[in-house]
């Protein structure tokens, strides 16, 4: 018995019942558009919010409380500050590439959110290549992120960019070889046939046992860096740059970097849910009859994986260069590339766990 | 739809190459190229390619113009701007590109095209990764293990040169 909604397909079936047939086209394509846009900005505040409420609750402080249920609504009059603010750059500035970096970083992160399966139907673009779409627009945010720092004409900027810069290139390899490790136990890069096989044989974590475990390890550890978190904070080290590449920055400019950073986490905990713990899937398939709890345990687990995220974040001092750069290259790499080598062997022999 | 798409994706590469040529600031010229560079994914993605059009953003948009970006971050301040060339060298670069476009613009000319049925399915990671290991008829093992020799030799140069003499004075 399948009680199903399906909302996407009433949609669009009436789209295309209203209007002719390359119009309903567009006007689909941009009601997507305008729902992931929304879907950005209301899930980076929520986001803020969660991380304040969190850093508070570790450092047993009461965190933002005043405004709204527990203080639910004040990032989004910390949002309505920023956007009355001025825009103010500095006068030697590259204007033109000054503006255009953070619209790298956002239209970065909005296409690999596009993506994403919140659930069995709420996926907008299940492409063939699927994860490794998203390991090709992730790295091109970074590249708002150089192009911020360098026209910023600041040189606490260009060393947090530099600082950036280095620490996304090398930290993209571990992020990828860790998501190829499940690759090869799925058989596929496409989402939607990533978790169909999760349905069938249980999670990967699980189907997986020890390398996936250390995939996940090593997935959590890179994708902290990749997002530029602590304890990988060193490109905005606030006790020795400022505030690193986006010191220069004001208002709204500023804010899209923040939101961003955050939707990256967003991303990256999405990433882990999918690869690692089913995705969409409720846990034992409890839910399966009601697909539309699908979106209720993706958040759910996201959230989790998120709370993991700002965890790290209190728990562990931030590195130095060099340690950062011994971290990958003279361990995850290793351990990574043997970790495929093991992931493969156990698929071979068939000693994977299958329920 | 499709033509629609094809004609905005081609004058915003032709336009951002112009300008990616004409630019005096060396960053900026390396971000034009980038919009061109993605251009060019878009059409792959136009033509259902998406394998094809998901190596293009990572190597060139993710790589090669991170190395460019981070070459320019090292060596030129804000300020900089190239110099303009004498007029001599702009008159024989400007007919060199002439005869270049004229040749390229010929060949496609007396290309007889065929038009492609629009029915063939977009190519799947699946088949790809198969041709690549294939040593059968139509296969590319060959060329595949020649390149992955090819980067190793690579990488071995790259560290032994980055190295110097340290490599030596340790032994």
């Amino acid at each position: 018995m399948n009680i199903s909604l399906s909302i996407t397909k009433n949609i669009h079936d009436w789209l295309f019942e209203v209007m002719s047939a390359p119009f309903a086209t567009v006007v689909e394509n941009v009601l997507i558009a305008v729902a992931f846009l929304a879907f950005f900005a209301l899930a980076g505040l929520l986001l803020v919010w969660m991380e304040r409420r969190i850093a508070a609750f570790f450092q047993l402080r009461l965190g933002p409380n005043r405004v709204g249920p527990m203080g639910l609504f004040q990032t989004i009059a910390d949002a309505l500050k920023l956007v009355s603010k001025e825009l103010t750059g500095p006068d030697k500035a590259d204007k033109f590439l000054y503006n255009l970096a953070p619209y790298f970083v956002i239209v970065a992160s909005l296409m690999a959110l596009s993506v994403l399966p919140f659930s069995q139907e709420f996926h907008a673009f299940d492409i063939n290549i699927g994860v490794f779409f998203l390991i090709a627009v992730s790295s091109i945010g970074v590249i708002g992120i150089l192009l911020g720092g360098w026209s910023s004409n600041n040189k606490y900027s260009l060393i947090g960019a530099m600082r950036s810069g280095l620490q996304t290139i090398s930290y993209e390899l571990s992020v990828g070889l860790s998501i190829l490790t499940i690759v090869v136990l799925a058989g596929s890069l496409q989402i939607s046939e990533i978790i169909a096989a999760q349905q069938a044989g249980g999670w990967f974590i699980i189907q997986g046992h020890i390398p996936a475990m250390i995939a996940f390890m090593i997935f959590m550890i890179a994708g902290t860096a990749e997002t530029n978190r602590a304890p990988f904070d060193l490109i905005e080290a606030e006790s020795e740059l400022g505030a690193g590449f986006h010191t220069e920055y004001s208002g709204m400019k500023f804010a899209y970097f923040f939101l961003a950073e955050f939707i990256n986490m967003f991303i990256i905990a999405a990433i882990g849910v999918i690869l690692f713990f089913g995705g969409w899937l409720s846990p034992f398939g409890i839910t399966e009859s009601i697909p539309l709890l699908g979106i209720f345990w993706f958040m759910l687990k996201v959230l989790g994986l998120i709370f993991l995220m700002m965890w790290f974040r209190w728990t562990f001092p931030r590195l130095r260069v060099d340690q950062l750069l011994t971290l990958e290259w003279k361990y995850l790499l290793p351990i990574n590339l043997f970790n495929i080598v093991l992931m493969a062997v156990i698929v071979w022999l068939g000693l994977t766990i299958n329920f | 739809m499709e033509q629609i798409i094809f004609y905005i994706l081609a004058f915003i590469m032709v336009f951002f190459a112009i300008a990616s040529v004409s630019s005096r600031k060396i960053l900026r010229a390396v971000v034009y190229l980038l919009f061109v560079l993605i251009g060019i994914a878009g059409f792959y993605f136009l033509i259902d390619y998406n394998y094809l059009a998901a190596i293009q953003l990572t190597v060139y948009a993710g790589g090669i113009i991170v190395l460019f970006i981070f070459s320019v971050l090292l060596i030129h301040h804000i300020d900089a701007e190239i110099e303009v060339a004498t007029l001599a060298r702009r008159i024989l670069v400007g007919l060199a590109s002439l005869i270049g476009a004229g040749l390229t613009l010929s060949v496609i000319w007396a290309h007889p095209f065929v038009v492609a049925e629009n029915s063939t399915k977009p190519t799947e990671v699946r088949e790809i990764g198969l041709g690549m290991l294939s040593y059968g008829e139509g296969g590319y093992i060959l060329p595949f293990e020649v390149i992955s020799i090819l980067l190793l030799a690579a990488m071995i140069g790259a560290i032994i040169v980055a190295k110097g003499t340290r490599l030596t004075l340790k032994d």
